[in-house]
């Protein structure tokens, strides 16, 4: 019995100091940027090896405010993603609704297209849409042009459809028995019985959303229509720019979504190891 | 399940009026663009026009070789690290379980601004903490921005960082769902660890293996925001360019249009390809 728990010790100990350095390593980077964001700049491009946070913080903001409206852009980004999960955990779970209760002429091809889509690149559809969207529609620099193209995405819908269908048949048809209709079937029995999976995919399209970069930055290039992650964008690489405010942009686009991780961790993974949105 | 054609497409109506407009249409209209001529008024078709320039364009061809260079060393070590993690946190004899998942799961809630900003700060020349890092261990400087291979190196290490956590929460679900009662069998004929994980764990794994692999192909094959921020426009001198790059560059700096979509599709057709031979290697042997 000894010589077994000595054994397991031994394993135990392996894999705690293969593993710490590692997640020291991962961590770091995120570290980084919360030391970055409380040093004065001369502090950050000094010889010295700074590891700890020192008061910066506000100044910094200051400095990040002065060289772009950042406050502003975070209004657009918070009502923007607001807006976007709301819109978008409507239309997936209509969608996986049908597709997962229903029997219904062309259902197999509208599967088949979607599971397609999951393997072609964005790249494609990048062109014209911005063509569209910016040339026909004259939607260039709004909050529609924000919301409504990324509004498809196709793991979600296939993330609803299992969920949906994994719920017992006998619950839908008491009701239609009663002769409930199917609308108010969906809206009062299936989602509120959704709830878990539902706080999967908003959390992963809020998401999704608020870190969104290539289709903002194309889109919405006006100084007062861009969202977080463009305005900061914007300032990196420039020679005349405050890294300190930068890092102070980065925290406090980063910062509130490892709070949001770490409180709802067990929903976070459910919807991430569904695949729901990449 | 009811045979309900109104019902059904009474749902799907919002989400398939939105999959038209925004996906199938522009992807007949991105085939049929890359065949015109779109720096004249109004466009003219001119079906060579676009193709002919991309296969002699060195260029596009610089695009392709950083973008594949990447895929090719990138994406297994990065499924391997995941791999790694994966069966790291899913021993029964880790302790502070919760610390360490925060720790390599972090990085997927991270904007790709945000810590593009950090990586680029971290590495950067002189006062760079990493280089710092290195040189206070006796290790020699490591000039990240000014040459190619350290500079492809360093959006690698990027990638990576952002994304193995990512494949290791889809890796981990897989392996939580293999039944408990197969490794105790394995157990039982004292068979060791690593045997069970290359004869149980990894064959029964290979569909999940597969899907992160198709994932973080299609992902790197469009790669942009990266060699964009932390490496400035695909420096130096191109030798971080990937072909997400030009396609920004060709369409929405210089407005070419049509060039731009031959290259969307290039790229299209390359993530089919290797996602189809891909499938076909794991395919189950009949």
């Amino acid at each position: 019995m000894t010589s077994l728990s000595s054994s397991r010790l031994r394993r135990s100990l392996a894999l705690h100091l293969f593993l710490t350095p590692l997640a020291l390593i991962w961590l770091f980077p995120l570290w980084m940027m919360v030391v970055f964001s409380t040093m004065p700049d001369n502090g950050i491009f000094s010889p010295g090896i700074e590891l700890l946070p020192h008061g910066n913080f506000i100044d910094n903001f200051n400095n990040l405010q002065r060289d772009t409206d950042f406050v502003g852009a975070i209004i657009i980004s918070v009502c923007v993603a607001v807006t976007y999960t709301i819109l978008s955990v409507l239309l997936t779970s209509m969608a996986g609704w049908a597709l997962a209760r229903y029997q219904f002429f062309g259902k197999s091809v509208v599967v088949a297209i979607i599971l397609g889509t999951i393997t072609l690149p964005y790249a494609v559809v990048l062109i014209p849409q911005f063509i569209m969207v910016a040339r026909d529609f004259k939607l260039a620099n709004t909050w529609v042009a924000l919301i409504v193209p990324p509004l498809f995405n196709s793991l979600g819908v296939l993330f609803m459809r299992q969920s949906f269908s994994m719920m017992p048949d006998d619950l839908f048809d008491a009701a239609r028995v009663e002769g409930v209709k199917e609308w108010r079937i969906f809206v009062f029995v299936a989602l509120p019985l959704a709830r878990p999976m539902l706080a999967a995919l908003c959390i992963i399209l809020f998401l999704a959303s608020w870190n969104n970069y290539l289709w903002p930055l194309l889109i919405n290039s006006q100084p007062g229509s861009m969202t977080a992650p463009v305005a900061l964008g914007t300032l990196i690489g420039l020679t005349k720019v405050s890294w300190g405010g930068i890092m102070a942009g980065a925290v406090m686009l980063t910062v509130p979504m490892l709070i949001v991780f770490v409180l709802l961790q067990r929903h976070f993974i459910a919807g991430i190891a569904a695949g729901a949105v990449k | 399940m009811r045979n309900r054609n109104a019902t059904a497409y009474r749902f799907l109506t919002p989400y398939l009026l939105i999959f038209a407009i925004f996906w199938v249409w522009p992807i007949i209209s991105s085939f049929l663009i890359s065949f015109q001529a779109t720096r004249t008024v109004p466009w003219r078709f001119a079906p060579g026009f676009n193709w002919g320039r991309l296969i002699g364009d060195p260029a596009f061809f610089n695009a392709l070789k950083n973008t594949l260079l990447i895929l090719v060393i990138q994406v297994p070590v990065m499924i391997a690290l995941a791999m790694v993690m994966a069966v790291l946190l899913n021993s029964p004899l880790l302790k502070a379980r919760g610390l360490y998942r925060f720790a390599f799961f972090a990085p997927v809630v991270v904007g790709e601004v945000a810590y593009s900003a950090v990586f680029r700060l971290m590495f950067s020349l002189d006062f760079g903490v990493v280089d710092k890092l290195l040189n206070s261990i006796g290790l020699p400087k490591v000039d990240w921005f000014s040459n190619v291979t350290p500079a492809m190196a360093l959006i690698m290490i990027a990638v990576t960082w952002r994304w193995a956590g990512y494949n290791a929460i889809i890796l981990l679900a897989g392996m939580q769902s293999i039944p408990e009662d197969v490794y105790e069998a394995a157990t039982l004929d004292r068979v060791s660890k690593l045997k069970q994980f290359f004869y149980i764990t990894l064959p029964l794994l290979k569909p999940v293996i597969v899907f992160c692999a198709v994932l973080s192909i299609i992902g790197t094959m469009q790669l942009f925001t990266e060699p964009f921020l932390i490496t400035e426009r695909g420096g130096p001198g191109g030798g971080t360019e990937t072909l997400g790059l030009l396609l920004y560059r060709q369409g929405f700096r210089s407005l070419n249009f049509g060039y731009a979509s031959a290259v969307a599709y290039t790229m299209a057709a390359l993530a089919i390809a290797i996602t189809l031979v891909q499938l076909w290697l794991t395919r189950e042997p009949k």
